[in-house]
């Protein structure tokens, strides 16, 4: 299902969640809302959900206007962050609340519940109660209940924000697979840009409220509109009114047209990336990001100074958005 | 393991003797607790038994006694079932709704436990006695009456127990449930009554175990008339006064025996319905 927002505006007492916020997800697409916290973004899915109601503009979904429409009739899937289980039901209970409600018959929602269950990999924990489960079964447990009665859309709050690294990763790559398989049109809301990257086929920037930026991950990576794009997705070098990825930071050891000099604080070795933290004679400390290759062939050495460059960097000012590249010298 | 032979095994655990702080601190709350409370009541129930079984037999169920016995059993019920209720709704309010007042309401609500209970008693003869400034017929000297000055002093019980798991109570279970379809009446039914019901079934316990004992608010309302408002603890009073004391200690078991199953019997239902450490 299709979802278009119409100039949102949502207002907590003197604060502005949403700032005449225009939006348009494709119909079976997966999209992530990214930006800090604060930035709006939950309340923009909260909109959508109709668990929250805006102050001005519209959310219309397959072409109806359903921004007067309740929560219960808008067939959407929640999920949240601290995965709001039933603590009184078990796994089962839980993931037919919704069928139970429709008063589906028995022997049916029985059914759907153990396809659900398999689904997530839930089929031996359907008698426990959530507080037998771990963080990321009971999220699985919260999606299997949101997509027990076919929402159209699937809105996903931090959902795997409350969990460690690794459970987080095995479920991002997850939803990934289980989009391609029941298709429903994905929203999820996301502070971690690594994970919009990892996830989403479109990412929307938000930032005070507005909508800075959406577009596909490496569109937004490649050519952001504005700063705050620019050193939100991805990791960002500042001089200035240049930016830099660290990627893009070439090191020598003799000085260059526009190469600056530093002393080379730090290298970090990370497996195959390594990471060269620099202080230059002037200004801001920057990072390099090199292959362990390169680092090795480059014999850097921390305390040695060494010349910086850009290859490739972003220039914000009055003219506008642009990429400068140096040929290589 | 015989690469790290050469490394000396630690030191084993050093087990601290179970003598000193850990027993020293329950040898003096049981001995504390004996004192206070279980041997008194050791004492009434041997006192209750003085004149024989047959004595206790005929002192308990005198009818005055087993009129005074039932009917504070049904007042208590019917208090705790109206307390259940409405402590849950005041409960409602006073966590999720905002408006003026509200703290001064909220402070209210601990006012029939500051107040003795015998000023309560007198605050309802104000009001309502037939020479009262309401002056309505029907309630002094009636079962409405006692269940009215019962509801007064157990107000505070419920609202206090069910307060806190409220403010606590997860809004997004609310959220999910509205979500999945469900309507208002159904969020109420189906997820925020389960969550609160341990803390309503406490909160019952003691308003039950205290309308049981209840005496100084009633002793004025009721009019103390035996066999129809004598509630049990003017009763055993009535039988002090007159110099019956194997009398007064006999119903005075009976009371204990009910207010320890009551309490009892709530925990055994907590502890089933929490089974799950939530």
């Amino acid at each position: 299902m299709s979802i278009v927002v119409n100039s949102v505006t949502k207002r907590f007492g003197d604060f502005v969640a949403l700032d005449n916020v225009n939006l348009e997800v494709r119909d079976g697409s997966l999209t992530a809302l990214l930006g800090p916290s604060g930035s709006g973004k939950s309340t923009l899915l909260r909109v959508i959900a109709g668990l929250e109601q805006p102050d001005t503009g519209t959310v219309v979904m397959n072409g109806q206007d359903v921004t007067r429409v309740p929560v219960q009739d808008r067939g959407v899937g929640f999920c949240f962050q601290h995965y709001a289980a039933f603590k009184h039901m078990t796994v089962r209970d839980n993931v037919a609340f919704g069928l139970k409600i429709r008063k589906r018959p028995k022997a049916e929602i029985e059914k759907r519940v153990r396809e659900l269950l398999e689904l997530v990999h839930l089929e031996g924990f359907i008698d426990r109660y959530p507080g037998q489960l771990s963080g990321g079964q009971r999220q699985r447990m919260a999606l299997a209940r949101a997509l027990a009665v076919e929402p159209k859309v699937l809105l996903l709050d931090e959902p795997f924000g409350a969990l460690d690294a690794k459970v987080r990763e095995e479920l991002r790559a997850w939803l990934r697979r289980l989009h391609d398989e029941v298709h429903v049109t994905t929203i999820f809301v996301t502070h971690d840009q690594e994970e919009a990257m990892d996830v989403a086929e479109q990412i929307v920037v938000m930032n005070e409220g507005r909508i800075e930026q959406a577009g596909a991950p490496r569109e937004l990576y490649e050519h952001p509109k504005t700063e705050f794009v620019m050193s939100f997705v991805g990791p960002v070098n500042r001089l200035g009114y240049e930016f830099v990825r660290p990627h893009d930071l070439e090191i020598g050891h003799v000085p260059k047209q526009g190469a600056i000099e530093a002393m080379i604080e730090r290298i970090v070795h990370l497996g195959f990336e390594v990471r060269v933290e620099l202080s230059p004679a002037e200004g801001d400390r920057l990072w390099a990001q090199l292959t362990r290759q390169q680092a090795e062939e480059l014999e850097l050495a921390e305390n040695q100074i060494v010349y910086v460059r850009p290859a490739r960097k972003k220039v914000f000012d009055e003219n506008g958005p642009r990429t400068e590249e140096l040929l290589p010298a | 393991m015989s690469s790290v032979g050469h490394i000396e095994a630690p030191p084993k655990r050093v087990h601290m003797p179970r003598f000193g702080g850990a027993a020293l601190s329950r040898g003096f709350v049981i001995t504390y607790l004996s004192v206070l409370v279980l041997i008194p009541i050791a004492a009434l129930a041997v006192r209750s038994t003085e004149d024989g079984w047959d004595g206790f037999w005929t002192a308990v169920s005198h009818p005055m006694a087993v009129d005074a016995i039932i009917l504070t059993i049904l007042a208590s019920l019917a208090v705790v079932v109206i307390n259940a209720v409405m402590g849950t709704l005041l409960a409602w309010v006073l966590v999720r709704d905002d408006f003026p007042g509200k703290g001064i309401l909220n402070s209210l609500i601990d006012l029939p436990f500051a107040l003795p209970t015998i000023v309560a008693g007198l605050v309802l003869m104000a009001l309502y006695g037939e020479t009262g400034v309401l002056g309505i017929e029907g309630i002094s000297f009636t079962i409405a009456g006692v269940i009215l000055a019962l509801l007064f002093v157990t107000l505070p019980f419920v609202i206090r127990a069910v307060q806190p798991t409220l403010m606590e109570l997860d809004l997004e279970m609310e959220e999910a449930a509205a979500s999945l379809g469900a309507r208002p009446f159904t969020i109420v039914r189906r997820i925020i009554l389960p969550n609160l019901a341990p803390a309503i079934l406490a909160g019952s316990a003691l308003a039950f175990a205290r309308a049981v004992g209840e005496f100084g608010a009633v002793a004025l309302i009721s009019g103390n008339i035996p066999g129809k408002t004598q509630v049990a603890a003017l009763f055993i009073y009535s039988r002090i006064e007159s110099g019956d004391m194997s009398g007064a200690t006999a119903v005075s078991v009976v009371l204990l025996a009910i207010s320890v199953s009551i309490l009892f019997g709530f925990h055994m239902i907590n502890r089933w319905s929490t089974r799950h450490g939530r």
